[in-house]
């Protein structure tokens, strides 16, 4: 069910891997000496794979994102999208941030133009691609509405639309429900699991929320914090769609406790390898 | 008069804004009028000091404006403000924004920005008199410099105050520098511009009716100094109330456009 990762692995990645870490390490200078927010993290990531990554506050998972997103650089070692190194964001890696970020002087359809803008499409075939985007997150409606006059969950299916847009292979979110209250959070992942079986896209997941990293994700990575480490890699072996019934079910509460204890009761530094 | 309580009413809104028991705010604004007409006449009618009244002022006014002295000073103040507000304005933009993207620009030219802010732009004119003449030069120079540092500061403060995860949202989606410049970086710090031209705007004005107290051969200004030497009291009075009025105007006309350009924020 679980697989204890050996972070000295020389073996490269599995040959179907999307994105790799490769023994990163990135340290934070601080205040008298070095913060070392992730130590040593390898991590493979299949194609088309949904994984979602849960650990205690300054556990790095956040930093581990913006690796992959070519938002920060790596102390050492290396990450890898399909075979080579990041260097620097490009949008065939979109980011879902929790703040939303969006543009707050655009509509939704600006806003879902944005990153199409950026490229070569033909006006026409921009406009049918935001049109897609939009309809795909179930916000045609709200099309020519400003950010600020939708809620808050209506602004995150936005910035998902946004992200879609682009056709990235990659989606990579940081806690974007994490913002949202609990009814929003559960539709949102309904909705994110049901965009994401209709375009199937490689997504790496940040959460803090047991229950949600078990719900949409393959595998759960569990990080440990000080330093920022992978702790476990617990394996989701439910079928997708997943459904309310699926998250009643006693295997959902199995697996869902195996996280939870991994996530609260860590064992040190120390004794972990 | 009601020119001064017309703009006051909220442009968002249709419907006059009431306070809590239902009196429309415009209808207090007008009460406001002419409580204080009434409180200047009571004044006036006293005779305690040399002060006239709201009717020999008004009459002062109408005179002023028929013989075409009113709006011949009123255009020389307000050509001189647009001119040197204008000036300082265009210049204050791209210098702010490169202080604010440019760390070497900022460390460049932020000592002298916060040094010259610190002189009063009216301290400059017995300077600006003698090396550049008692013509506009000098007059258009000072407002362009009071209008130029209350805006410059406002642009910097816009650029360094744009949300860093709009900036990497923009990169994520493979946004270059120029993009994220040009379509991020200047529409968030709009708002900032816009409060920094309406302080230069009002600090402008302020300045060139000081500048024309000191030397002038027209202006609102001016005419005070002019009226001052003839102890003709009301022309002075006309000249107060009617650069007030022309700076609420502008005042509320900025106010207007900052409303319309961005009517996106989300105000708390």
């Amino acid at each position: 069910m679980s697989t204890e990762l050996d972070s000295t692995d020389p073996v490269p990645g599995r040959a179907d891997a999307k994105i790799s870490f490769r023994d990163v390490v990135r340290t934070f200078p601080m205040k008298g000496g070095e913060f070392t927010a992730l130590d040593r993290v390898s991590l493979d990531v299949g194609e088309r794979e949904f994984v979602t990554v849960v650990g205690p506050s300054g556990c790095g998972k956040s930093t581990l994102l913006n690796l992959a997103a070519g938002l920060v650089e790596p102390t050492s070692g290396e990450v890898l999208v399909d075979g080579r190194r990041v260097a620097g964001p490009g949008p065939e890696r979109g980011v879902i941030f929790q703040q939303y970020a969006l543009f707050p002087w655009l509509t939704v359809r600006g806003n879902v133009e944005f990153g199409l803008k950026l490229t070569s499409l033909a006006a026409d075939e921009r406009r049918r691609r935001a049109e897609q985007a939009i309809d795909l997150v179930g916000l045609s409606d709200f099309a020519d509405a400003l950010p600020k006059t939708l809620s808050g969950g209506m602004k995150q299916r936005c910035a998902i639309a946004r992200a879609y847009a682009v056709d990235p292979e990659v989606l990579l979110m940081d806690e974007p429900f994490g913002a949202l209250d609990a009814l929003t959070r559960v539709q949102l992942q309904d909705q994110l699991l049901d965009t994401w079986s209709r375009r199937k896209r490689t997504v790496v997941f940040i959460t803090h929320d047991v229950d949600e990293a078990v719900y949409l994700a393959r595998r759960v990575v569990v990080m440990a914090a000080r330093p920022g480490r992978i702790h476990r890699i617990i394996d989701v072996d439910l079928p997708y769609p997943r459904t309310e019934e699926l998250r009643l079910s006693p295997e959902f509460a199995r697996i869902r406790n195996e996280v939870w204890h991994s996530v609260y009761h860590q064992t040190p530094a120390g004794s972990a390898a | 008069m009601a020119v001064i309580t017309a703009p006051d009413k909220t442009p968002t809104t249709s419907t006059p804004r009431r306070t809590r028991r239902g009196v429309p705010t415009l209808l207090l604004n007008l009460i406001a009028l002419v409580v204080g007409v009434a409180a200047w006449a009571l004044v006036a009618s006293a005779q305690l000091a040399d002060v006239p009244g709201p009717l020999s002022v008004s009459s002062r006014a109408l005179d002023l404006i028929e013989d075409g002295t009113l709006a011949q000073d009123a255009l020389a103040s307000l050509r001189r403000v647009f001119l040197g507000f204008a000036l300082g304005t265009l210049l204050a933009v791209p210098v702010g924004f490169l202080m604010g993207w440019y760390p070497l620009a900022r460390g460049l030219l932020e000592p002298y920005v916060q040094f010259f802010r610190t002189i009063p732009p009216l301290a400059i004119i017995p300077l600006a008199i003698v090396l550049m003449g008692i013509g506009e030069t000098p007059k258009v120079f000072v407002i362009f410099l009071a209008a130029f540092l209350s805006c410059v500061v406002a642009a910097f403060q816009g650029v360094v105050g744009v949300d860093s995860t709009l900036i990497n949202a923009a990169r994520v989606l493979g946004a270059p520098d120029r993009v994220i410049f040009l379509k991020v970086v200047i529409p968030a710090a709009t708002p900032f511009l816009l409060v920094g031209m309406r302080i230069g705007l009002g600090s402008a004005w302020a300045t060139v009716v000081a500048a024309e107290l000191i030397a002038a051969d027209k202006g609102l200004g001016y005419e005070m100094t002019h009226a001052q030497t003839y102890y003709d009291i009301p022309t002075i009075f006309v000249g107060l109330i009617t650069i007030g009025v022309i700076g609420l105007v502008m005042d509320r006309l900025l106010l207007l456009a900052e409303r319309r350009l961005t009517g996106w924020q989300e105000r708390r």
